[in-house]
């Protein structure tokens, strides 16, 4: 079973970001499950999505996780949300901020010790897609970090999860994964 | 003609979206609705559907949930098949003309997202709204999943709309914990699904012009007695069996399986959990993992409400030696709503299991695999005992001091 928590501001595109996730991941026969804390549901305010991922049908429903890597989507959340919580050893955290891992860590402490990467996926996002929706991006980070798929087949997908959108968003969805696969570090 | 929709052979649809495209691919006639959280998506969908040409109806916009309701009965009267879907406090104000429906044998199809009741106000999963329309006189299907949700509701048109029933259907589905979780749902393409269910057969409708007939008659005591216990007599003697039929017909569809009531390696258990909605579906994660410690746990799950299974229970749960019944709505200064029906429907076997009840989950609080254990090692112990150990109402899950009664 892999579990993946997701740190986000409501409109920012965590729940459409773990559905498209689960969706991708779908179609090569794994079992997924894809679901989110709404709480108020104010635009802005904290929330929290969820993926689980596993070879055999998912039947837990406990919103419970000991999470096997945190996506952090939003920059401000490292420091103001619980992003350790339910920590095991081996968690391994992509969190979106224009600084460097180490200068991340200092002015986080609580991530010392951790397997961190960072990205700055509100920057991608703002200068390929032209908004700072930071999903697709973290995406492509989460594709280096993890080997999951070939990200020419991991893009490939995502742009049928996409299909609704206009083509152009497309496009530069495909630009912002790809550069976060990239620049990861 | 409607447009087909093309469906890969697995998506991943929250429940609602599983529902919606359910009654698009059965081609409701007409749709009267007044959004709630979190069973909006449902008919946003179908009204979604209508107007991009994937279904020939009518979406009916109206100002309250009992105009929602009322909507589809003079619909169904009319002659058309019909659906609706709300949740909690749109229920409650749908709650009288549940009963106009069912009395006057409309097969409407009804998807509640079942969130808990204000007050406090909060949109999120319990079973309150479930339990308050349950006399209602409406069949009540549950699904535990968003592939439940979708393949209830095809078994439900073909249930209510049988004339030998004329039923309305309830398909009960957790609020956020299966209307909003996307999982794999196991699709059916658009033909398919419609001849499982077939063209709607209308029967006394009112726009037969030729045949005049007159609906929601009053009847007094001369007649009302009458009438209701026709009602109940149909609910007791041929739904269930038109139910078992469905879902046969429906397994030799898809190859999916449903159970009046669900068991779950209840073969040789001796420990039982019995709830519904999603909380089946982690118990027997739980119950498979305490196997593996060698602890005979197994999980009842109540997959339909209405008419009760009391037979199937009493059954599934003979021989077991402790079962413990898991009710989530706020009891209200009883017994839990379950826990009473499932006592009632052991207490006059030979063989009974020692029974104990617990309140979880209000407003959407989590049921976690860890509460669940605990809770399996309550039973084992009042196994062991041959008694019930503690108190037989006890809340999990909440804060502050434990809280136990009776």
């Amino acid at each position: 079973m892999l579990e993946i928590r997701w740190h986000s501001r409501a409109g920012q595109g965590a729940v459409t970001g773990a559905k498209g996730l689960a969706d991708v991941i779908s179609t090569t026969g794994k079992h997924v499950q894809a679901f989110a804390f709404y709480g108020s549901a104010k635009r802005g305010a904290a929330m929290t999505a969820y993926n689980r991922v596993d070879d055999e049908m998912v039947l837990n429903h406990e919103k419970y996780m000991k999470p096997d890597y945190v996506f952090v989507i939003d920059p401000s959340l490292t420091y103001t949300a619980d992003i350790t919580a339910n920590h095991k050893d081996d968690t391994i955290y992509i969190i979106t901020t224009h600084l460097d891992r180490d200068e991340l860590i200092s002015e986080a402490p609580k991530l010392k010790g951790k397997t961190v990467y960072t990205v700055d996926c509100i920057t991608i996002a703002q200068e390929t897609i032209g908004r700072a929706i930071p999903n697709t991006p973290m995406l492509g980070a989460f594709m280096k970090v993890s080997k999951m798929y070939d990200i020419e087949f991991f893009k490939e997908n995502m742009k049928r999860v996409l299909e609704k959108l206009p083509p152009k968003i497309v496009d530069a969805n495909m630009l912002a994964i790809q550069r976060a696969y990239d620049e990861v570090k | 003609m409607a447009e087909k929709m093309e469906l890969r052979e697995v998506e991943v649809w929250d429940g609602n979206h599983a529902a919606a495209q359910a009654l698009r691919q059965v081609q409701v006639d007409v749709v009267a609705a007044y959004p709630i959280t979190p069973s909006t998506p449902i008919v946003e969908g179908y009204a979604k559907f209508l107007a991009d040409g994937y279904v020939e109806g009518e979406f009916v916009m109206v100002e309250s949930e009992h105009a929602a309701m009322s909507g589809c009965i003079g619909a169904s009267a009319a002659g058309g098949r019909v659906a609706t879907a709300t949740s909690s406090q749109g229920l409650a104000l749908m709650v009288e003309t549940l009963y106009q429906a069912a009395g006057m044998r409309l097969p409407i199809i009804l998807n509640i997202v079942n969130r808990a009741l204000a007050a406090p106000l909060n949109v999120n999963g319990d079973h309150s709204d479930m339990y308050l329309c349950r006399d209602s006189g409406w069949i009540q299907l549950n699904a535990f999943s968003p592939q439940g949700a979708y393949d209830l509701n095809f078994i439900a048109f073909k249930i209510s709309e049988d004339h030998d029933i004329r039923i309305p259907s309830i398909i009960n589905q957790d609020g956020f914990m299966t209307s909003h979780t996307a999982q794999g749902v196991a699709t059916l393409d658009d033909d398919t699904a419609f001849n499982f269910v077939g063209e709607f057969k209308p029967m006394n409708d009112m726009l037969d012009l030729e045949h005049p007939v007159t609906h929601g008659v009053q009847a007094e005591e001369d007649w009302h007695f009458e009438h209701k216990a026709r009602q109940h007599n149909d609910m007791m003697t041929k739904v269930m069996p038109k139910i078992e039929k469905t879902f046969a017909e429906f397994e030799a569809l898809t190859g999916r399986k449903y159970s009046v009531v669900e068991s779950y390696d209840m073969e040789d258990a001796e420990l039982c959990v019995v709830c519904t909605g999603t909380s089946v579906e982690t118990a027997r994660v739980v119950a498979t993992q305490l196997r593996a410690d060698g602890i005979k746990a197994g999980v009842v799950g109540i997959r339909v409400f209405r008419p009760f299974p009391f037979e199937q229970i009493a059954a599934a749960l003979d021989g077991i030696k402790a079962v413990a019944v898991l009710d989530r709505s706020a009891p209200g200064g009883a017994p839990g709503a379950l826990f009473n029906e499932i006592s009632s429907a052991l207490y006059s076997r030979d063989n009974r299991p020692l029974i104990s009840g617990y309140i979880y989950g209000l407003g959407g609080r989590d049921l976690t695999r860890a509460h669940l254990v605990d809770l399996y090692s309550e039973l084992q112990a009042n196994a062991d005992a041959g008694k019930v150990l503690t108190p037989l109402q006890q809340f999990i899950g909440v804060r502050g001091p434990k809280l136990s009664y009776l």
